[in-house]
């Protein structure tokens, strides 16, 4: 259905070497995302997981420098032939810390200044401001400095910014990192809401799967700048390799695994408690 | 070791961000404290060092009041490592940076030395220790400012969300790490909003919520508590969700994932 539509992100035989850095951060990545795909970037710290959303918007190579091989493709741009005030048009992106992004005196400029820079009409910047504050529920802290909010409060205005811009491509680098258990599920709710809505295509990197596979259509897992392996969610976690590179499973995967090896047959892993206690529960209840 | 006498705390010209908090950290306990964003964890635990003094209220370390000892002072004995790494580096090189604590409080130069590369190599850190820790990943400079406090052994340990942009692995090694301070006697403090961290390796809890203390106890018992978890926005840890739905089924393993094999398994066999 979606693989009418030119791809969202192509990653085509791409290596990156950071300035002053003697190793690859990215080696030889080769990834394909379509347009509306809810996509999961796992891996181990230091797996380029970040690296590799940076090349996404063209940070990297055009402010990074550093050696880049290689092609991006976005929406049919070449990353490297456009520029990032271009491409960030097209793709938004939230950093894993929300302070290094927020800037302005009020939440309210906070998410205007951006639109404002795109030179839209002041009623459709007001309009648009109106239905970020509402959709991630931070229409109380308008008036109030990003400064002083608390780390899960900043990283809602950061996302709100981004999703004003109405981009085709949401990058998001660990966004639930700092939230209470709470907020990152409202979070992850509303991006999850953002792709089936509005088609948006989602990049989204975390590393705690329990909280997010359930939600992915593919999962892409990173180790030491390759991508090691890509697919769906359950496919892709059920295999003791990933537990073995340092990735954390679900719960009730592990406890899947376990049972397979036992010579219990599992036809669907399980992501979720209530899927894993469906395996003994199936036959009573039919 | 730390005792906290209903504290209350609150910002210039803004409203009381903790109310009435007492507490006890005995001696080699190893405690977590929970809340939801805002609750005034980092707030609490600002005390303990003496970064912030209570409005109403008192805050002993050690049996020091901290309103009459310096930070300086109190830091000797309670390390605070940040949520924010960013907020604590600064130094050129990752050395240097681990290096400058000890060297502030005059350790000579060799016990310096020593010290450094031994907690270098322990957090997996060596291969950077010449490199700006501003090029490291937001995990890897976590371990860098973990790693700054770490090495000058302070009795009381508290981390401000550790886990945070930590793998699966890392994580574990850090559960290790800390467990063996407890283990040499030290006091360990963990600040987090991870539940299954949590859940998996720390004994005690303390759950805020909105500035005053809802629970504390037990971890497993305090989050398996439905109506606590609700009160004070948390999710249960996976394996309790796993344990509910399975005494749904009539059946009660004990919590760990080897029981809950065993459990699905027995069931198995003996349905049809």
């Amino acid at each position: 259905m979606v693989s009418a539509l030119p791809p969202a992100v192509i990653f085509e035989q791409v290596s990156y070497k950071y300035p002053r850095s003697e190793e690859y951060s990215l080696k030889k990545v080769n990834l394909r995302i379509e347009q509306g795909e809810f996509a999961v970037i796992t891996g181990p710290s230091g797996c380029g997981k970040s690296t590799l959303c940076k090349c996404i918007n063209g940070l990297i190579p055009h402010s990074y420098g550093g050696t880049f091989k290689g092609k991006v493709i976005v929406h049919g741009k070449c990353t490297l032939e456009h520029p990032v005030y271009e491409l960030a048009q097209l793709v938004g992106l939230v950093f894993q810390d929300p302070e290094s992004q927020l800037f302005c005196s009020t939440v309210e400029k906070e998410i205007a200044f951006g639109l404002e820079n795109l030179g839209l009409p002041r009623e459709e910047i007001l309009a648009r401001v109106e239905e970020v504050l509402d959709l991630l529920g931070i229409a109380h802290l308008r008036y109030r400095a990003p400064y002083e909010l608390s780390g899960g409060e900043q990283q809602k205005v950061a996302i709100a910014s981004c999703i004003a811009m109405r981009p085709k491509v949401l990058v998001l680098d660990e966004p639930t990192a700092n939230l209470d258990p709470l907020s990152a599920k409202s979070v992850l709710d509303v991006v999850y809401a953002l792709n089936k809505k509005l088609g948006v295509t989602v990049i989204l990197v975390e590393h705690r799967l329990e909280m997010i596979s359930h939600l992915a259509s593919k999962l892409v897992v990173m180790y030491r700048g390759e991508v090691l392996t890509q697919g769906p969610p359950r496919e892709v976690l059920f295999n003791w390799k990933i537990l073995e590179i340092g990735v954390g499973l679900p719960k009730p995967l592990l406890i899947a695994l376990m049972l397979a090896e036992k010579g219990f047959p599992i036809e669907a892993p399980p992501l979720l408690p209530e899927e894993l206690v469906e395996l003994v529960a199936g036959g009573e209840e039919r | 070791m730390i005792e906290v006498q209903d504290l209350w705390f609150r910002y210039p010209e803004s409203d009381y961000v903790l109310k009435g908090i007492s507490l006890k950290v005995p001696r080699q306990s190893y405690v977590a404290i929970l809340g939801e964003n805002g609750a005034g964890k980092t707030t609490l635990v600002k005390h303990f060092n003496g970064l912030l003094k209570p409005t109403r209220g008192k805050v002993l370390v050690c049996g020091l009041d901290t309103r009459e000892h310096s930070v300086a002072s109190l830091a000797r004995r309670v390390g605070l490592v940040f949520q924010n790494p960013d907020h604590q580096l600064f130094a050129n090189t990752v050395y240097e940076e681990v290096a400058f604590a000890l060297k502030n409080f005059s350790f000579p130069e060799k016990e310096v030395k020593r010290r450094v590369e031994a907690i270098l190599a322990e957090l997996e850190l060596d291969r950077y220790r010449d490199r700006s820790p501003f090029l490291l990943s937001m995990g890897e400079r976590k371990r860098v400012a973990l790693a700054s406090v770490l090495c000058y052994e302070p009795d009381v340990l508290v981390l401000d969300e550790p886990t945070t942009g930590q793998d699966h692995k890392q994580k574990e090694k850090l559960a290790e790490l800390l467990q063996r301070l407890v283990d040499k006697g030290k006091t360990v403090v963990v600040v987090t909003h991870d539940v299954e961290f949590v859940a998996d390796h720390i004994p005690i809890s303390i759950i805020l919520s909105r500035g005053q203390i809802r629970g504390q106890g037990k971890t497993l018992e305090l989050l398996s508590n439905e109506d606590l978890l609700a009160e004070t926005f948390l999710f249960p840890p996976q394996l309790t969700a796993i344990l509910w739905k399975l005494s749904k089924l009539g059946l009660h393993p004990a919590p760990s994932v080897e029981e809950v094999v065993e459990a699905m398994l027995q069931a198995r066999r003996q349905s049809p």
